[in-house]
């Protein structure tokens, strides 16, 4: 019996002590041993990131990191994923509530990172030298009362139609310039027994893009618009001209029947096989995809072709773009760790980064830092995003002037989508779940 | 010894109960005994309780909270979905009660007879309820997919013609969840009625057996009142259940098409997601009050019938 007795007493013993081994590292460090060892001596610092699990994220950050480590700065990063989408908002917001926030965290710029409240919880990086290698379209998605928040990770991304090259060459169609245009195709390619648009609402995020994307023609045609939305101006509502044409696009091409008859339950990436395969046409959708669908067959990357989002006049045609998330820094992070921190994102702010990341993952579109470039050979969708870029016609997607996006706008945009409701309707509601954002980030005026 | 008895035996050391263990528990133990228990009490319930009633009063952000009064909940009932989702609730919840009830009394009488393989047939009905609902609901998302789901393309074989939406049918969403619903909880039921069912003394049977009864009349007027405990039982538990429910919505639909099959706890958990703390803690206040209104009087009734027994 008493032996027994010690031999239990002993088990609760090792656990204890185990259990304080495990309270005396931080998260981070856990199986660092042999890389701290090797940095420079007593001075090693070492910090996390933390980032999104999706592939277009990990993928290049991985790459940045370990590029950052084999340099000899004293810092040693460590990567920790989080969940996508809305999970990861909650992570993300109760870290920050609670101090627990790693060294460096990956997040959306723009209306995401507004919420945030980053005044109170991100350091500003205004002043920092390595800023001035940002680009200033960048810099005013992550700006909030006159500081400057966080340094890009990864490319910009347009938001528009992808196409598939060989139905359009098979039927002699054009890229259209205006929405007229898009209709005239679309009954043409709904004649020759292909879908003419691809929608994918078992995965509702997808059911955005028409509102989203056609936010180049919103702002062409009033360009204070986003400034009177943020305001509560009456005039610069969803449920008026110009933004209520989006809801009404997504209207007329499912009203038109153009639609895949599966589209209540396809996913994004069914959709995207069937633009490849060319049972569908035209799929609207935001360019970070191209290395999913490049993926599926051999000749995709070439065959899938991009034209930006058409409006009424082909003369102001343009391109809805979305910025790339950003590197944060926390305030809850000590003095020590802030200055580790800092190296680690002046490092993520030079070309050589940029050349990192492209080696990792084949760039979506053009990188936010100054001298960064893109190499030869790249998708055709890509090339076509870079070209209005290039000749300038390119207005950042609401989301990054404003700091409003009303979270059910991918439920309602479901409901227009699939006939469910009005477009004005819909666009009444979105209006009304905006405003709700609006007070709950104690905007004036509202 | 009749059924009655027994009841009112119960009845009579019920009331008597309460107060007699409440004096052995004051003589026996001093307070310091009480205490670790009502600390934790306080800390795990009784606290975040106060604070979420207060915080349903605030607009939070979780990095602080503006005190706004009613405002919450005059938004909240101003929410354009609100009246749908109550509907929806309130459907769903009697609907998989009403369904539950009937269906589990029917397969515990089959269950109940000296069947082939009763043992196994038992264990069957029952395995559903083992399984996590998450798991549950992506299995049906994937069998009722419209066009590469199992049951469609089974339907299409047999009649030639594509299969109705089950999940993205905005008219029959709610309805699809609701038998997945069914078919999971259908095996709590049924043991619930099963243990009733044999509660019953053989005497009445062996009596109704003598006097000549069919089996319906031995099923209308012995299984069905005599039963009555247990029809009560699984009444009140898969309403609560059905009220407040949300994993099987949530991975089937996730409330959709649009809000065709939303909830007020998948409304709630959007308001969560959105950011909306006080705005949604506001909701699980309402979701309280308004579970709380419908199975307490319920519940009472319930009761008084079991006493009348």
């Amino acid at each position: 019996m008493s032996f027994r007795k010690q031999g239990r007493l002993a088990l609760i013993a090792s656990l204890g002590a185990g259990a304080l081994a495990l309270t005396a590292c931080t998260p981070g460090s856990l199986g660092s041993n042999a890389s701290s060892g090797s940095a420079s001596g007593a001075t090693a610092v070492t910090i996390t990131v933390l980032a999104d699990n999706s592939d277009q994220t990990t993928k290049p950050l991985q790459a940045v990191i370990d590029a950052f480590n084999a340099k000899d700065t004293g810092v040693t990063v460590k990567l920790e994923s989080r969940p996508q989408g809305t999970d990861g908002d909650n992570i993300v917001k109760t870290r920050l509530s609670t101090g627990d926030m790693d060294e460096v965290f990956q997040y959306n710029s723009g209306s995401l990172l507004a919420a945030l409240d980053p005044a109170k919880n991100i350091v500003p990086l205004t002043d920092e030298s390595f800023m001035a290698n940002v680009d200033d379209s960048f810099k005013t998605s992550v700006t909030s009362d006159g500081q400057i928040y966080g340094v890009p990770l990864g490319q910009a991304t347009g938001g528009g139609i992808l196409y598939n090259k060989k139905v359009f060459a098979k039927l002699g169609l054009s890229v259209p310039k205006t929405w007229a245009e898009f209709m005239a195709n679309n009954a043409k390619i709904k004649a020759a027994g292909i879908d003419p648009v691809i929608q994918t609402y078992g995965d509702t995020w997808t059911s955005q893009l028409f509102v989203l994307a056609d936010f180049h023609n919103v702002s062409t045609a009033d360009p204070e618009w986003a400034t009177k939305y943020t305001a509560n101006d009456p005039s610069a509502k969803y449920a008026v001209d110009p933004a209520l044409k989006g809801f009404q696009r997504l209207e007329d091409v499912a009203k038109a029947g153009y639609l895949n008859k599966d589209f209540a339950s396809a996913k994004n990436s069914q959709g995207l096989q069937k633009l490849v395969k060319g049972t569908g046409a035209q799929y609207p959708m935001l360019t970070f995809v191209v290395g999913t669908y490049s993926a599926m067959s051999d000749t995709a990357a070439q065959d899938i072709g991009f034209f930006a989002q058409p409006g009424d006049d082909a003369s102001t045609n343009g391109l809805t773009s979305w910025s790339p998330g950003g590197l944060y820094i926390p305030t809850s992070a000590s003095a020590e760790k802030q200055a580790a921190a800092k190296k680690f994102l002046e490092f993520v702010a030079t070309p050589e980064a940029c050349d990192v990341q492209t080696k990792a993952v084949a760039p979506s579109g053009p990188y936010a830092i100054k001298g960064c470039t893109l190499p030869d050979g790249l998708p055709a969708a890509v090339t076509d995003l870079q070209k209005y870029f290039d000749d300038g016609n390119v207005s950042p997607a609401l989301e990054f002037v404003s700091p409003l996006k009303g979270p059910n706008l991918e439920k309602i945009t479901v409901e227009v989508g699939s006939k469910i409701t009005s477009a004005a309707d819909g666009a009444k509601r979105y209006d009304e779940d905006v405003k709700k954002q609006a007070q709950q980030l104690g905007l004036e005026g509202w | 010894m009749s059924y009655t008895t027994i009841r009112s035996g119960e009845q009579v050391s019920l009331k008597r109960a309460p107060r007699a263990s409440a004096e052995h528990v004051d003589k026996t133990y001093p307070l310091w005994f009480h205490l670790p228990g009502g600390i934790i009490y306080l800390v795990l319930f009784i606290v975040p309780t106060v604070f979420s009633f207060y915080f349903a009063f605030t607009r939070w952000t979780l990095f602080k909270s503006t005190f706004i009064g009613f405002d919450n909940f005059v938004l909240f009932f101003s929410e354009p979905g609100l009246i749908g989702s109550l509907r929806n609730t309130l459907v769903y919840g009697f609907l998989t009660s009403g369904l539950k009830v009937v269906l589990g009394m029917m397969l515990a009488v089959v269950l109940s007879a000296p069947i082939i393989a009763r043992g196994y047939l038992r264990s069957v009905t029952f395995f559903p309820v083992l399984v996590s609902a998450v798991g549950v609901g992506l299995t049906f998302q994937v069998l009722l997919d419209p066009f590469n789901g199992v049951v469609n393309q089974l339907i299409t074989a047999i009649t030639g013609h594509d299969g109705p939406g089950w999940l993205t049918d905005p008219n029959i969403a709610l309805l699809s969840v609701v038998g997945i619903d069914v078919w999971k909880g259908i095996g709590l039921a049924t043991l619930i009625y099963i243990a009733g069912i044999a509660a019953i003394p053989n005497e009445y049977f062996e009596a109704a057996r003598v006097d000549g009864a069919s089996s319906w009349q031995v099923f209308r007027n012995i299984i069905l009142p005599l039963s009555f405990p247990a029809t009560s039982t699984v009444i009140i538990l898969s309403l609560i259940g059905g009220l407040r429910s949300f994993d099987l919505i949530w991975t089937t639909t996730q409330g959709g098409p649009g809000f065709a099959s939303d909830v007020i706890a998948s409304v709630i958990y959007k308001q969560y997601q959105a950011g909306f703390y006080g705005l949604s803690t506001a909701g699980n206040v309402i979701l309280f009050i308004v579970v709380t209104a419908i199975i307490y009087p319920l519940s009472r009734w319930l009761n008084s019938k079991e006493t009348v027994l």
